[in-house]
Order: C-alpha cells, then structure tokens, then sequence
C-alpha cells in the first residue's frame, strides 16, 4: 500500500515537471513561429519604432511645434534644424513628431471605434436575421459611397476638428469590420455547440457576448490593422486637401500640405513627413498579412 | 442571363436607396444652421430666415428628403449658392479632366499590373516574383497623393520631362494632352496597379492548383497555351471583380490627386466647395460619383456574365 | 512466348521537396504493364499509387517540387524520365493520356467540351479545327454520349457525372494512344455509372488493344476488370500477383487483410467485417524494418530491423515480406476483427 503510494506521488511530481517543461516548450514554439513570420516582426517593430517616436520625440525634441520664427523660415536640413524649418520658421523635426501623436491616435482611435462598433452591428446582423437585411444594406450603401469623398463630406458638415474626423473615418470603416464580424459569426452560428448551447436555455446575448464573439476576434484583429492604415492614409489626404486636421495643428498631412506651396524650394518637408506615411502604412500592412498568415497559414499570399 | 441581368440591376435600388439618404443627411448633421454658416457672422436673422426658406431648410426633414430626391432624379442636383448655377452645370463642366485621369491611371495600372501578376505567377518563388511583390506590397502602402508629391519632387526638380501641373483639354492635341496626364495617371494608378498584379498572381496561382490544369498538361498542352488558353479566362472573374472595384474607386482617388496636380476637375470642385461651404455642390459631387462608382461595379458584375458560361448558361 | 511490354518502370523513386526536407512519396517502385493489358495499381489512400501514375507522365513541376529518380521505359526504347520538356509534352495524351478521379474539376469549365476534346487532336495531329471538332463528336459517339453533335457545345457543367467521365475519355483516346492511366475514374460516381464505366474501360481495351493502368483502393473493381494487380503501401509495391492469385493465393499479410475487409454480399450478414489494426505511419517517418511491421502481427524481430526486398516466388508472383511463404500457409483470419 505504502509502496504504492509513493510511486504514486513521484508519478504525480513527474507529472506536473512533464507539465511545466511542454508548456515552457510550447511558449518558446510559440515564439519561434511568431519569429519566424516576418511581416509580424518588421511590421511589428516599425510600428513600435513609430509609437515611441510619437510618445516620447515631443519630450525629446527642443523646439515649440506652434512658435514660428520668421527669420528662420525654410532653412535646409543639418546646422540647428535637424531636418530643417517649415515655411513659417517651425522646426520640421518637433512638428513630425507631434504630428505623429495626431497622425497616429487618429488612425489608432478610428480602428478601435470602427472595430467595436462594427463587431457590435456585425454580430446583431448575424445573429438575428431580422435585422441582417436592414443593417446589411445600410453597409451596402455605406460602402458604395467611396471613402475618401464621404469623409471629406462628413467632416466638412461637422466642422474640422480632429474630433470629428476620427467620427467620420469611423463611419467610413464601420461597414468593412460589421461585414467581416458577420461572415465569421455566421460560420459559428451554424455549429451544432450553440445549438446545444441554446438548447440548455443559455441567453441570447450569453451566446453571442461568450460563444460568438470569441470567434470573430481573429480576423477583427487583422482587419484593425489594414483600417489603422487606410485611416492615416485618409486622415493625412483629408488633412493635405484642407479639409482635414485644422491648422496650425500638426499632423503629417497638414506638413506636407504646407508644404506643396514650396515644393520646389523645400524638399524636406514632403520627403521627411512622407517616409513616416509610407513607412507606417507599410508597418501595418506586414503586420496585418503577417497576423493573417499566422492565424491561417493556409491562406494564399 | 436576362434575369441574371434583371436581378443585378435591381438589387442597386436598396443601396441607392441607402447612399440618397446618407448623402441627404450630410447637410443635417451640421452643427449649427447650415443658412447661418452660409450667410456668415454679419447676416440678419430676417436674412437666414430668408435663405432657410429658400433652401427648403424649414420644411419636415421628409418632405425635404422627398423634394431632393425627386429633383435628384431628374438629374437636378439643385442650385450652388456660391457659383449661383445648378449643381448639374458645374459637375459636367469640370467631368472631362477627371474622367481622362480616371481613364487615363486605368489604362497604365492595367498595363502594367495584369503582365506583371502572370509573370510573377510563372515563375512562383523566384527572385523576380519575390521582386514584383515587394515592389507590389511597397506600390500599396504609398497613397496616391503622396506618391503624387514625390512624382512633382522627382520630375519637377530633378528631371523636368513632364509638366507637374496643369491640364490640357483633348482639344489642345492629344499628344498635348496626355503628356499632361502621365503624372497624374501614375500617381493615381500605382496603388491600383499594386492590387491588381497581387491579385492576378494569387488567383492564377489557385486555378494552376486546379485539376483541369493537370488535365491540360497531361494532354501536352505547352506551358504557354497553358496560361493563355486555360488559366487565364478562369484566373479572370476575381481579377475582373479588383479592376472593377478599383475602377470605381479611381474616380474617387482621381478627386485627391487632381487638386496636387491642378487639374481643374470635379475634385477641385468639392474641395473648393468645402471651403465656401456650399452644401448642395458637395452633396451633388458625391451623388454624382458615388452613382458612377455603382454603375461601373454594376457593368463589371454584367461582363462576369460574358465571361463565364456557368453564369451565361445558367436559366436562359 | 513473352507478351510484349508496353511500359516498364524500373526503380521509381520521386521525391517531393517540402519545408520540413524532402520526403520520398513512391520508393523504388518496378513493375510493368504489357499491351493490350488491365493492370490495377491497389492501395489505400496516400500509398503513392496516384503519384506513381503522374510520376509516368512527369506531371509534377519538376522545377520546385519534385525529382525523380530511376527509369520509365516506353515501347522498350524510349526512357520518359530522359526525354526533354517538348519531347515529353509530345508523348503526353498522344501516346500516353490519362483521365482523373472528378471529372467535374478535372474540365475546364470555361471551354467547351468539344474544343477541350478537339484540342488535344489537334495539339498532336496536323488537323483543322472543324476537322478536329468532327473527331472529337466521332469520340464522344464513341463512349456512348447520346446526340454528340449537340453535347460538343455544351460546357462541362452541363453535364451529368457519369457523362463528363465519359467526356474525359473520349479526351484521353482522342490520339489512340497506346496507354491510358485511369486515377480512380469512378470513385466520384454512382454505383451504377460506375459500371457502366467500368464497361467503357474494358470495351476500349480490347478494341483498341490499349494497355490500361487501372489506379483504385477498391479491390472489387479490380477483380471486375483487372489481368494483373500491384499492390502497394507507403510508397511501396508489397505484392504483385495476377488476378487469380492475388485472391486465392495473397502472399502478403497486407493484401490478405485488403482481401478480407471486402464485405460479402454471399456471406454471413452477422459476420463481422474486418479491418487492419493501426493506420498508416506518414512518409515523413516510415519505420526502419518492413514498412508494414507496425501494422502486421507476424512483425518479428527481423522484420522490424530490415527492410524486405521485393521477391519473386514463383508463377509471376512478387512480395516484400520476410515470411511470405510461412504466412500464406496458415489458414485462420489473419486479423483481429473490430
């Protein structure tokens, strides 16, 4: 009996250290996978590089984004201005970087809320039919409107504030997430464990907030970082036509807006807030394929 | 295919439906009174009431929706405040620049993308797929009006071949005119021609994953007629559905890119509206190329019909 | 007197290249099909019998994702592995065509079922298109599609299962060639179209003194048509015996238990039908001895180190296994029933 006992419990410590080392295993295959997705780790770390630069370059830089000095207006990148001066005598370098606070809460605001309100319109459509037709075609329309003209339309009947232009880029996106949540909603919805589910008299809203959602979070996630991209794209073609961001507020789209007057004599101010869009945009496009590919690596690239 | 047809036309009603009440609407969520934002600060109350009656402003928002709408259909978009002409007037008379862009940046984007995808395709996992598709990824992640930008930097500055500003009607001579138009085109089509060859690489490779293929090959069909004659007609449909969305959308993106270039077309015509808050201009615009947008989907979806016959053939 | 050969495969291997390594789908793999004869390749899914037969028209890219190894002789002359790119595209659907398990992806459905037949004339005859279309509409008479002038212009969607596997042989004996490959040709169809495509089969095999390799996992078929059969696993042939003595007198323990799950329609229906313990290893790890051992209950200490070679045991008869001839002995249910 004694004996027995014994063996049982250094079974039981074998046990628990088998444990322990397959779920440290299963951490470190977890990362290499991660690793070895490469859009996750490029775009990935240019979207950190990105974030720190809104975060902390406003804290690091030396000049006022608002205060023009006029006698040192449009001087060359090198010397006192890294990257040089706007036309009103602005340091380049200070505005790039508030302006990614704006450029880059925008788009992060716009995902966020076009998420969550998608998700939430995604999964009432899916789960009650009733309600699928009429929320369905109000997305139809949404989307034949194209983007951009309704977003300059939006914010031009709002008034341009940044306010405003995160709502009108969330109206702009809400349809693409509230289509993608219902496809993958619809898919879980037709399994037989909700229908057990139901059966046991769970709740409606029990069965979509605990068995539904969960679902759909996989490609909302991918689905986040194309709309944080095309709402910066956006935002900063809203903001360089004028009918964005107002000034004298930075965000990369008002630089280079000012900077189409002295294109030819100011290169820096198109190029430099240039590269921060491209390369973000290019960020969260590898990290939203890279996310794909690691949800469904079946997926043809 | 009649019903195929009937049925595709009929279902824009409801979206229609949906894009004349969004557009409607616009003007009603304006903070404020859109006659007072018109008028400006100095404007009496007898003028707002005035110009509130005039605009129809004071009438049940139904009746309104129902007024606009019946004119809208008639094609009249009503009247600009600012330009005191009829919205329609002012749409048409700035229509020719961007549809030449818009035809224009489709012609390029085609040209370059569909040959680029079938080669990328043939030669899957080699360095000049691998190429095409990192200067693809790049070619998406660069919007038009930037990409724009740096075109003016490049030739503007440093090469100085083409103009960077300016349009040239078709009257002037077409050699005129599309040298006028290649910037532009470029900046606008990049994006378009970036998703295009993507998707012609990705949807040739699925049908060269298809039995049929092997079918082919196993009768000795060369790997030429193999893309030309079995591949591509099937690759076609989704790649139809791309060049069909991204037409329609280069309308849109043809608004942002003129105002960089100067081009005196409708893009220039709402952002300057915005700027003089002339809501019946930017309503009109948007109207006007969202209705244009839906109607090339609608004659893409139609040509899904020619192409294939299981759609052509099904219930005559 | 020797019946001549029509196609030889001498030491097949293809080796497919993946992420993880390369991995060998058919290993050393030799047998012979002569003219005018039905031989049924006999496996279960993934025993590298579809490969084998693609493997023959050198259908995989072999630029990325396969080579091959060892020799495909033709007519006793040409070796296929050895040919090049355009010599090989000119004896595929000429001299060797092959018809494919679905035949509804296996048409295009862009083309006409007509064009799709006529092509293949005219890719190796120098023929017009009428007069290849007029062949084509002869072919289709030819497998017993009613009213062919009319079904030449349909598309394959048009069309009923059985009829579009008819399509894909009038296609395939478009050229009269001298060999068919048929992968599974009826696995997608109706008990009842089977058959009649099963007659379709043997009807042009002896018209046309075609020889047929007939690729299928079921051994009722394969006694319905079938002279000789091999049979293989995990890449490999373990048998190879002509029809009579594959059923009456299986060498290997595999092929015995193939034989046995066959259910009866004569037999007991209280009879348990049986099945072969364990499920195939993947080719990424194949065992060291016998590839069967872990699956076989005379698996010894011989047979779990080394690999058997396939041998000849008389009367046309082949077989990998150390004890063919102690096992083929023994009279009771070789199987464990389930």
């Amino acid at each position: 009996m004694q004996v027995i006992q014994e063996d049982n419990s250094t079974f039981q410590d074998d046990f628990k250290q088998a444990k322990k080392r397959l779920k440290k295993q299963q951490k470190q295959l977890l990362f290499r996978r991660i690793m070895r997705n490469r859009g996750i780790v490029i775009g990935g770390s240019t979207m950190i590089f990105l974030s720190l630069f809104a975060l902390f370059g406003p804290l690091i830089v030396s000049y006022d984004p608002y205060e023009m000095i006029v006698t040192d207006r449009l001087k060359a990148p090198g010397g006192d201005y890294l990257l040089g001066t706007d036309n009103f005598g602005r340091d380049l370098l200070t505005r790039m970087a508030y302006g990614a606070r704006v450029s880059l809460s925008v788009g992060l605001s716009v995902a966020l809320l076009s998420c969550l309100l998608g998700m939430i319109i995604g999964l009432l459509a899916s789960y009650f039919r009733s309600l699928d037709n009429i929320l369905m075609r109000i997305c139809d329309g949404l989307m034949a409107i194209p983007g951009v003209l309704l977003a300059i339309a939006l914010v031009a009947a709002l008034g341009p504030k940044k306010e405003n232009v995160i709502i009108a880029l969330t109206i702009v996106f809400i349809p693409n997430v509230a289509r993608v949540v219902r496809s993958a909603a619809i898919v879980v919805r037709e399994e037989t464990y909700i229908e057990a589910i139901r059966a046991q008299g769970a709740k409606t809203w029990r069965i979509i907030v605990l068995h539904i959602a969960p679902n759909t979070v996989a490609p909302l996630v991918v689905q986040a970082s194309f709309i944080f991209a095309d709402a910066i794209i956006t935002e900063a073609a809203l903001s360089f036509l004028g009918a964005g961001i107002p000034a004298p507020d930075p965000s990369w789209g008002n630089i280079l807006h000012d900077g189409k007057v002295v294109i030819f004599t100011a290169w820096w101010m198109t190029v430099f807030p240039g590269i921060l869009i491209v390369l973000s945009v290019l960020g969260l496009n590898l990290l939203g394929d890279g996310i794909r590919d690691y949800i469904d690596p079946h997926t043809t690239k | 295919m009649k019903t195929y047809f009937l049925k595709r036309i009929l279902s824009l009603i409801p979206v229609l439906f949906v894009v004349s009440i969004v557009i409607f609407l616009i003007i009603h969520i304006t903070p404020g009174d859109p006659a007072a934002m018109l008028l400006g600060e100095e404007a009496t109350d007898e003028d707002i009431h005035q110009l509130r009656v005039q605009m129809g402003l004071d009438e049940p928002l139904v009746v309104q929706y129902f007024h606009w709408i019946t004119e809208a259909v008639q094609g009249d978009l009503g009247t600009s405040y600012f330009m005191k002409e009829p919205v329609m007037v002012s749409i048409l008379s700035h229509l020719a620049p961007t549809i030449s862009v818009a035809i224009m940046a489709g012609i390029i984007s085609l040209l370059i993308s569909i040959p680029i995808g079938i080669l990328a395709a043939t030669k899957r996992g080699t360095n000049t797929d691998r190429t095409v598709m990192g200067f693809s990824l790049i070619g998406m992640s660069v919007p038009s009006f930037l990409l724009g930008l740096f075109l003016i930097l490049l030739f503007g500055v440093k090469l100085q071949w083409l103009p960077v500003a300016g349009y040239r009607p078709i009257t002037a001579g077409l050699f005129e005119h599309i040298k006028y138009l290649i910037l532009p085109s470029i900046a606008l089509g990049s994006m378009h021609a970036a998703l295009i060859a993507r998707m012609t690489r990705s949807s040739l490779l699925e049908v060269l994953n298809m039995n049929y293929i092997k079918t082919a090959r196993s009768k000795g069909v060369g790997e030429f007629l193999l893309i030309m004659r079995h591949t591509l007609r099937n690759a076609f449909l989704p790649i139809l559905t791309v060049i069909g969305q991204t037409f329609g959308s280069l309308i849109a993106g043809a608004v942002v890119t003129e105002t960089i270039f100067n081009i005196p077309g409708i893009g220039q015509l709402i952002i300057n509206s915005v700027e003089r808050r002339d809501y019946a201009v930017i309503q009109g615009v948007v109207l006007f190329v969202t209705f244009t947008y839906v109607l090339i989907n609608l004659l893409v979806d139609l040509l899904y019909g020619v192409v294939d016959p299981r759609v052509r053939l099904s219930k005559k | 007197m020797n019946p001549e050969k029509l196609l030889e495969v001498k030491r097949l291997r293809t080796h497919f290249k993946t992420e993880t390594g390369r991995v060998t789908a058919v290993d050393d793999v030799s047998f012979h099909v002569n003219k005018g004869e039905i031989l049924g390749i006999v496996g279960e899914s993934g025993c590298g019998k579809s490969v084998t037969s693609q493997s023959i028209l050198r259908l995989f890219d072999e630029k990325y994702l396969v080579k091959y190894e060892g020799e495909i002789i033709f007519k006793n002359e040409i070796d296929l592995l050895k040919l090049s790119k355009a010599q090989m595209r000119q004896a595929r659907g000429n001299e060797i065509s092959m018809i494919f398990q679905d035949p509804l992806s296996s048409l295009n459905p862009v083309l006409t079922i007509g064009f799709q037949i006529a092509e293949a004339i005219m890719l190796h005859e120098n023929t017009s298109k009428e007069e290849a279309m007029a062949q084509a509409v002869e072919m289709l008479r030819l497998t017993g599609i009613p009213s062919p002038e009319k079904r030449v212009h349909d598309y394959p969607h048009q069309l009923s299962g059985g009829m579009r596997q008819r399509v894909m042989i009038a296609m395939s004996l478009a050229c009269k060639p001298r060999l068919l490959i048929a992968d599974e040709p009826t696995t997608a169809l109706d008990v009842t179209i089977q058959s009649q495509i099963l007659d379709l089969i043997e009807d042009i095999n002896k018209r046309f003194d075609m020889g047929v390799i007939f690729i299928t996992h079921d051994l009722g078929v394969v006694a319905e048509l079938c002279d000789r059969v091999v049979v293989m696993y995990l890449g490999q042939i373990v048998e190879e015996a002509d029809i009579y003595n594959l059923f009456e007198n299986p060498k290997h323990p595999y092929t015995k238990g193939l034989i046995q799950s066959i259910p009866h329609m004569d037999g007991d229906r209280e009879e348990e039908l049986h099945v072969i313990a364990g499920t195939v290893p993947s080719l990424e790890n194949v065992p060291v001895g016998c590839r069967f051992a872990p699956r076989c209950q005379f698996a010894d200490e011989q047979c779990n180190s080394q690999a058997p070679e396939l041998r000849g045991i008389g009367d046309g008869q082949k077989v990998r296994c150390w004890h063919a001839e102690q096992i083929a002995e023994r009279k009771e249910e070789v199987y464990a029933t389930s």
